[in-house]
């Protein structure tokens, strides 16, 4: 294993029935990393946590954490971690605050580590109020809660935004980059939607259809992503005619025409081309994808 | 070691206020107390009869249905109300993501419920006692103080919780397995049905059927306890029934055991 790594998965795989589910994900996790799982539903995020915590057992011995084997080493490497596995898992009848105390008293945590959580979660309020009245954001927050309650190495979180509202986000967002500012803790939080955690993510990976299609750093995906040149003329049929007819890669999307982007230069001499051959040039710029869009894009192709 | 005493902590922790925790104590107590205010009012009847044959009536008011509906009832609503707890809250992934063996968390709540089995029967016990003391309070002219049946009942409740372990550990499986309550209760229910028509028959085999044990308990204490009028009441504590519920509770423990552990939390 890698120095410095808290996650490793070495080619993992996953296969229900005849269905591979995983395949052959290498998963690279550093220490004090707010690494963001990304996929649509059903990509294997979800399969993938639940491998990580063994609660689904790979075929293999390939999933190592804090460098240790998972499957020889469970209890040993569970107890450095917290985790929140899709909806928070809660007694709807105990209160914000038994539902910590239960578990403080399975983890043997101190009371007043509960307290401590409350605030940090801001639940004091409603810590004696009973967990099956809170909204969706406090059961969230409640469900974070109790995964940092064995104060963890390792937050592994499972959508944890999912129907929060933006201030909801906002707020887990502080929460997260504290904890790893503050206490050097590594989070691995999953998403949907990368609009959701691209503020709060230091490391992405990209997940679709069992396969892992990009991991890296945030700004090694904003490389991935390719600049345009965007034209507008008086005539777009005319004008992306003239442009194959002289070697460029040109398309109309949405009332535009699009070359990849290369260098300024160049947009200078397709200016000059489309201006030469009497083309009405409205505008001509240039447009580099957003990270959403880069998500899509790498999760369709 | 550690890990089991802290998952049975919790175990209790987290239904103390719950039905599956209270109807344990509550059934019991309000049974009774119905039950008694029935022999209050109805006293002039049993008052000639004597002390021992008043002790039998008044708590066989209560052993007679516990061996054939009552503990079959209580047994599967409070293992499926303990597992409920955890498949309502989509807990069993999150207490098998804890630093603690899968094996303590699942033979913490196995013992729990046979817990709670033992302090309900335990408690019906010791009201049926109370009860009768505090009726001959009420109207000295029952005779409840002058026979000692505490031994005779305690024994005859152990003899029937032994019995129904059995068939515990099998709903214990049964609402492992599902989250409704109506596959455990359905299939408890029929099957305690056909144990009750099995034990009444006489059928020489319905030892061999779990659900038919408390029932088979009962026809055997009374068989022996009946036959000795005049001499001192005795019978046996173990009997083929409950050898074989508990053989039956061992081997279901650790079927589920095999279940939980095996189970790959989708």
């Amino acid at each position: 294993m890698e120095p410095g790594l808290i996650i490793e998965t070495r080619d993992l795989s996953y296969v229900f029935g005849n269905q591979t589910v995983l395949d052959k994900i290498s998963l690279k996790i550093s220490k004090e990393s707010i690494y963001g799982f990304l996929g649509p539903n059903g990509a294997g995020k979800t399969t993938t946590i639940k491998v990580l915590l063994n609660l689904l057992n790979s075929a293999e011995n390939n999933v190592f954490i804090f460098g240790k084997e998972l499957k020889k080493n469970r209890i040993g490497v569970l107890s450095k971690i917290g985790s929140l596995i899709e909806q928070p898992a809660i007694y709807a009848h105990l209160s914000g605050r038994e539902n910590l105390i239960n578990r403080s008293r399975l983890l043997q945590v101190s009371h007043s580590r509960v307290e401590e959580i409350l605030e940090l979660v801001d639940l004091t309020d409603n810590a004696g109020k009973k967990a099956g009245k809170y909204s969706l954001g406090m059961k969230q927050r409640l469900g974070i809660g109790l995964a940092l309650l064995p104060d963890p190495e390792l937050l592994i979180l499972d959508e944890p935004t999912n129907g929060l509202d933006p201030n909801g986000i906002i707020e887990i967002r502080h929460l997260l980059q504290k904890l790893v500012k503050e206490q050097g803790k590594t989070v691995f939080i999953s998403s949907h939607l990368l609009s959701e955690v691209e503020k709060m993510i230091t490391h992405v990976g990209i997940i679709n259809r069992g396969k892992l299609l990009f991991q890296g750093t945030v700004e090694e995906l904003h490389e991935e992503s390719k600049s345009q040149i965007v034209i507008i003329t008086n005539d777009l049929t005319e004008s992306v005619n003239l442009l194959l007819v002289n070697g460029y890669h040109a398309e109309v999307v949405t009332g535009t025409i699009r070359i990849p982007y290369s260098s300024l230069e160049e947009v200078a001499e397709i200016n000059t081309l489309l201006v030469a051959s009497n083309h009405k040039v409205y505008s001509i710029s240039q447009n580099k994808q957003n990270l959403e869009d880069l998500f899509l894009s790498i999760t369709r192709s | 070691m550690e890990g089991f005493l802290r998952s049975l902590q919790s175990e209790f922790y987290k239904t103390r206020k719950t039905l599956a925790f209270w109807s344990a104590i509550l059934f019991p107590l309000l049974l009774c107390v119905l039950i008694s205010v029935g022999f209050y009012y109805n006293s002039a009847k049993l008052i000639p009869f004597p002390a021992e044959t008043q002790w039998f009536r008044f708590a066989g008011a209560f052993i007679g249905v516990m061996g054939s509906l009552l503990i079959p009832m209580l047994v599967i609503f409070q293992t499926f109300s303990i597992n409920n707890i955890e498949h309502r809250a989509e807990m069993w992934k999150s207490l098998f993501s804890l630093p603690i063996p899968k094996w303590s968390i699942y033979s913490a709540k196995y013992l729990y419920a046979v817990f709670l089995n033992a302090l309900c029967i335990s408690l019906f016990a010791t009201f049926i006692l109370t009860a009768g003391h505090i009726l001959n309070f009420l109207i000295p002219e029952f005779k409840f103080n002058q026979y000692d049946i505490s031994g005779l009942l305690f024994k005859m409740h152990l003899k029937l919780f032994l019995a129904s372990t059995g068939m515990l550990s099998i709903q214990f499986v049964f609402s492992l397995l599902w989250a409704d309550f109506l596959k455990p209760m359905g299939i408890g229910f029929l099957l305690t049905v056909f144990g009750i028509i099995t034990a009444n028959l006489g059928w020489e085999y319905a030892y061999t059927i779990p659900y038919a044990h408390p029932m088979v308990a009962l026809n055997n204490i009374m068989a022996q306890i009946m036959g000795r009028n005049g001499q001192q009441r005795a019978f046996d504590l173990m009997g083929k029934e409950i050898y074989v519920s508990l053989a039956v509770a061992s081997i279901a423990f650790l079927v589920g055991y095999f279940v939980i552990h095996k189970r790959n939390i989708k």
